[in-house]
């Protein structure tokens, strides 16, 4: 006797639990097979190769009609079911009912679209099924079409990578800092981002879509948040999938954010299986065909009235788009008790990361070379013990066996023709000439064979050729790394982020070669400054890489409240100045009011959630930030000078305002304190800053590298100038060869005692073509600079980030 | 038994960033990492009582603004030669919701 099975769906994953369902039970169901679209299972995951032109839809039909009629399927392809009808055991199509004894439900998921303004113009698609890539197809034909895709994830750039292989001009938008984030790291994604644009795509990450703009019912482009207009002719989301519950709610069945089944793919009601995007397991939901695949066995098992549990396993993923090879499985975020491997091979832009567990494998991912990604993905899966391995685990299966490594003997081993210096292409033989020849140090090898003079990456490859080579004579460098994440010190870094042009800090850990995924707090906020500096209104300052002072832009003090400085131009400050800042400091119950050595008034005790106010009312009172808190200007501290006092040779408070309006807002590698003497009695003791002007008759004496914290050193005179205007071009001069050569948090007498006196006087004073393109840098870094922080974190986006995300002491209490 | 609570939008929290949340036993810092784990704890060092939430997060780990101290977000643990811990909390994430367990938040205020 036949039972009566109605499947509703024609998925992928429905179209293999027939083919189970006939295998192991023929002759046992008589089905009935509904499908939405008019046509029947194909393999969806090959879209992407049709839209790339690699492959035709007829190739990736899974089950064709003649597949459903030896089989005795009935199909109702292009028909809606309205409604199971639990209670008479019947499903309803727009045809008639069916009536059953069982039936599984495999809807899938519908594609989630962001309900932008414009969302429902044409020309504004999902990526679906075959109508969308059919619709992405036709583009191509079209010259000079452009295309934006909305969505930086899998579905996302399979859709670009394949619009792109029509000839279409394709922008993604991603609103993430990276693309794939759930699948990748940020180094992955860096790699990924970049092989991307070399295929000519356009990636804008952390990009917020606001608008879809249309003409004439026409989707014509796209506005994001910051004002910037893409011009598109077919805009496709590819954010996400909602899985499609709508027929399973309305039957009454367990819905959450699928429709619940349990190990067996049993839904609420025991005559209702269901299986693929639609369910949720456990609080899972699946979007990838492995899991799908699992749960389409164990439904006909069931259906079998067999045994059989679906247990989800980890998954890997690997993207579909030619010459973009990224792999990536299990789970890489870092924890207790685990650990990363990491490798990095700049030259040849590969990225592996594998994460360890105790004695186990759990995620790995990979960029440009995924050859082994299905050995690691077994690894994980298995639960395999890798301690055994682990030295080599990275190299891969081909590594292994035989006895566990000894990195020296390793390279002991290599022969005299391998490479080691990859930049230069310095073999092994030549590094231990030089070392025979009478090169004892790194420096020395270096000098005489520019092997790891480039990116330095191999630097300890050279130092272990060493180490053989002299034996105990080998002392390796005393140079001190920037941090653990790295060998380079802070000069190599700077010096690869300007020769290479990197401009991320994915980019600079990538090409670097960090050793950990996203850095510490002792490399993140100097790479900030760096990149910063180097690439002026390209590099996008990151908040979070930045210590709490610059990040709120207030000094924090020991109980977790801030101090608040408002700008005083050079210590000049006025009647309604001084009014204002009473108010704020009754207004906002501040506990001390401090005037402070640089001559700033500094109100101590600011509560975070009232810092947008206070600053709004000193905004409003015209003042700004008198950034107190940077690792940049501090203050230019005056004396009367020649307005009132009898000694003053020259309007020494008027240059300070002029050279405080001129510098604010810049970042330095430390901060910067200057003043201006209006005469050689000094009272505002120029002579310990970091530059110092002391006004003569006849002119201006410049003095630098002063300092007066926990070391007392007195300024050196740099030169003496004529005019003003002359002050103001040599210490903007000064300041951005102390910006572009000083490591992070370098004060300026330490960057002096580095490079000595003699080579700034070169370069600021005596080759007067330097110092102007220096000046010249240093206003164009300015023009991105000066913004009153303040005034910018005073507005709506900003200010919810000072207050507490919850309160719960409220609900507690109940 | 746990008592999940909603206490805001993942996106709500800067990417390696932290926001503070209050309740009656003190402020807990929900900190979200690069991998968008998120993570609650005390908002106090255990050193001198630093505002964790203002610290630079890296990985795992957060450090504190005030002296540099680092502890784990997951166990609370201090790092390196330095030794003290922070309370956690547990937290999940569903549909880009944070939920954190209130229910520790009752036990202390019973005991």
């Amino acid at each position: 006797m036949t039972r009566n099975l109605i499947v509703i769906g024609a998925g992928m994953a429905s179209g293999r639990m027939l083919e189970h369902l006939f295998e192991t039970q023929p002759g046992v169901w008589n089905v009935t097979l509904f499908n939405a679209e008019p046509r029947g299972n194909y393999n969806r995951l090959m879209l992407s190769p049709v839209l790339a032109g690699d492959k035709t839809y007829a190739e990736i039909v899974t089950h064709d009609a003649d597949w459903y009629e030896s089989h005795g399927v009935t199909c109702r392809f292009g028909e809606k079911v309205l409604r199971i009808d639990r209670e008479a055991q019947v499903v309803v199509g727009e045809n008639g009912a069916v009536p059953y004894d069982r039936v599984v439900i495999a809807t899938g998921s519908n594609p989630f679209m962001i309900p932008l303004p414009g969302h429902d113009l044409e020309g504004v698609i999902p990526y679906r099924d075959l109508d969308d890539t059919e619709t992405m197809m036709a583009l191509g034909a079209r010259p000079g079409a452009r295309a934006i895709v909305i969505g930086g994830g899998l579905l996302g750039l399979e859709a670009a990578a394949g619009m792109k292989a029509q000839g279409v001009d394709v922008t993604v938008i991603h609103v993430m800092g990276h693309l794939m984030e759930r699948q990748l790291d940020e180094a992955a994604g860096y790699l990924l981002k970049k092989s991307l644009e070399e295929k000519g795509i356009n990636v804008l990450t952390s990009a917020n879509s606001q608008e879809i703009l249309g003409t004439d019912g026409r989707v014509s482009g796209l506005r994001l948040d910051d004002g910037t207009e893409l011009p598109c002719d077919l805009l496709v989301m590819a954010v996400g999938i909602r899985p499609n519950v709508a027929l399973a709610q309305e039957a009454g069945l367990a819905v959450g954010r699928g429709i619940h089944v349990d190990d067996a793919m049993v839904t609420s009601d025991a005559n209702i299986l269901a299986l693929g995007e639609c369910v949720e397991h456990q609080g899972a939901v699946f979007g990838l065909v492995a899991p799908l695949y699992d749960q389409a066995k164990v439904a006909a098992e069931t259906l079998g009235g067999r045994p059989a549990a679906f247990t989800p396993k980890e998954v890997a993923t690997k993207l579909k788009v030619t010459g973009c090879d990224l792999f990536s499985a299990g789970d890489f975020a870092e924890g207790e008790g685990r650990e990363d491997i990491v490798f990095r091979d700049p030259a040849r832009g590969v990225y592996k990361r594998l994460v360890l567990e105790g004695s186990r494998l759990i995620g790995a991912v990979m960029y440009g070379d995924t050859g082994d990604g299905a050995w690691f993905h077994g690894l994980i899966k298995d639960h395999s013990d890798v301690s055994d391995m682990r030295d080599t685990l990275i190299f891969g299966p081909a590594f292994q066996g035989g006895a566990p490594s000894d990195p020296l003997a390793a390279v002991a081993a290599l022969p005299g023709d391998a490479e080691i210096c990859g930049c230069n292409g310095i073999c092994k033989s030549t590094i231990v000439d030089a070392i025979n020849g009478g090169a004892t140090t790194l420096s020395d090898v270096r000098a005489q064979t520019k092997a790891s003079a480039s990116c330095g990456t191999c630097t300890g490859l050279v130092e272990q050729v060493m180490a053989l080579t002299l034996g105990d004579g080998f002392e390796a460098q005393t140079v001190k790394p920037m941090c653990p994440c790295t060998p380079l010190t802070h000069m190599d870094v700077r010096r690869l982020i300007k020769s290479r042009a990197l401009k991320s800090m994915a980019a600079v850990m990538q090409e670097c070669g960090w050793t950990t995924s996203c850095g510490c707090a002792s490399c993140r906020p100097a790479l900030n400054y760096y990149l910063l500096c180097d690439w002026p209104g390209e590099y996008q300052d990151d908040d979070q890489s930045r210590f709490v002072n610059e990040r709120m832009h207030s000094n924090i003090q020991k109980d977790g409240t801030y101090s608040v400085v408002p700008r005083m131009w050079g210590g000049i400050t006025t009647p309604d100045e001084l009014r204002a800042i009473a108010d704020a400091a009754d207004k906002y119950a501040v506990q001390t009011v401090k005037v402070t050595g640089g001559q700033r008034i500094d109100l101590l005790g600011v509560k975070k959630q009232d810092l947008p106010d206070i600053w709004a009312d000193l905004n409003a009172a015209g003042m700004v930030s008198g950034q107190a808190y940077a690792k940049g200007l501090r203050t230019v501290k005056t004396c009367v000078g020649s307005d009132h006092c009898r000694f003053g040779t020259q309007d020494s408070t008027g240059l300070g305002i002029r050279m405080e309006k001129a510098l604010w807002g810049s970042w330095t590698p430390a901060k910067v304190k200057m003043a201006v003497s209006g005469c050689p009695r000094n009272c505002a003791e120029s002579t310990c800053k970091d530059v110092g002007v002391i006004c003569v008759d006849s002119g201006y004496v410049l003095h630098i590298g002063g300092a007066a914290g926990l070391h007392i050193q007195g300024t050196e005179v740099m030169c003496t100038v004529r005019t003003e205007d002359e002050v103001l071009e040599y210490t903007a001069a000064v300041v951005q060869l102390y910006r572009e050569e000083a490591a992070y948090l370098e004060r300026m007498y330490k960057w002096m005692d580095n490079v000595g006196l003699d080579h700034i006087v070169e370069r600021v004073v005596t080759d007067a073509d330097s110092r102007r393109a220096l000046a010249d840098r240093f206003y164009y870094a300015q023009k991105f600079m000066q913004q009153d922080p303040w005034a910018e974190r005073t507005k709506p986006a900003y200010r919810a980030l000072y207050a507490p995300l919850a309160d719960l002491t409220l609900e507690a209490a109940e | 038994m746990t008592d999940w609570t909603d206490i805001g939008a993942l996106e709500d929290i800067p990417e390696r960033g932290a926001r503070i949340i209050k309740t009656h036993i003190g402020c807990i810092a929900i900190f979200r990492t690069a991998e968008n784990e998120v993570f609650a704890i005390d908002d106090a060092c255990p050193h001198k009582g630093g505002p964790l939430s203002e610290g630079i997060v890296h990985g795992r780990s957060v450090t504190c603004p005030l002296h540099n101290m680092v502890l784990r977000l997951d166990t609370g643990l201090a790092q390196g030669a330095d030794s003290g811990a922070v309370n956690t909390y547990a937290t999940r994430i569903d549909g880009g919701r944070i939920l954190l367990d209130t229910t520790q938040l009752r036990r202390e205020r019973v005991a």
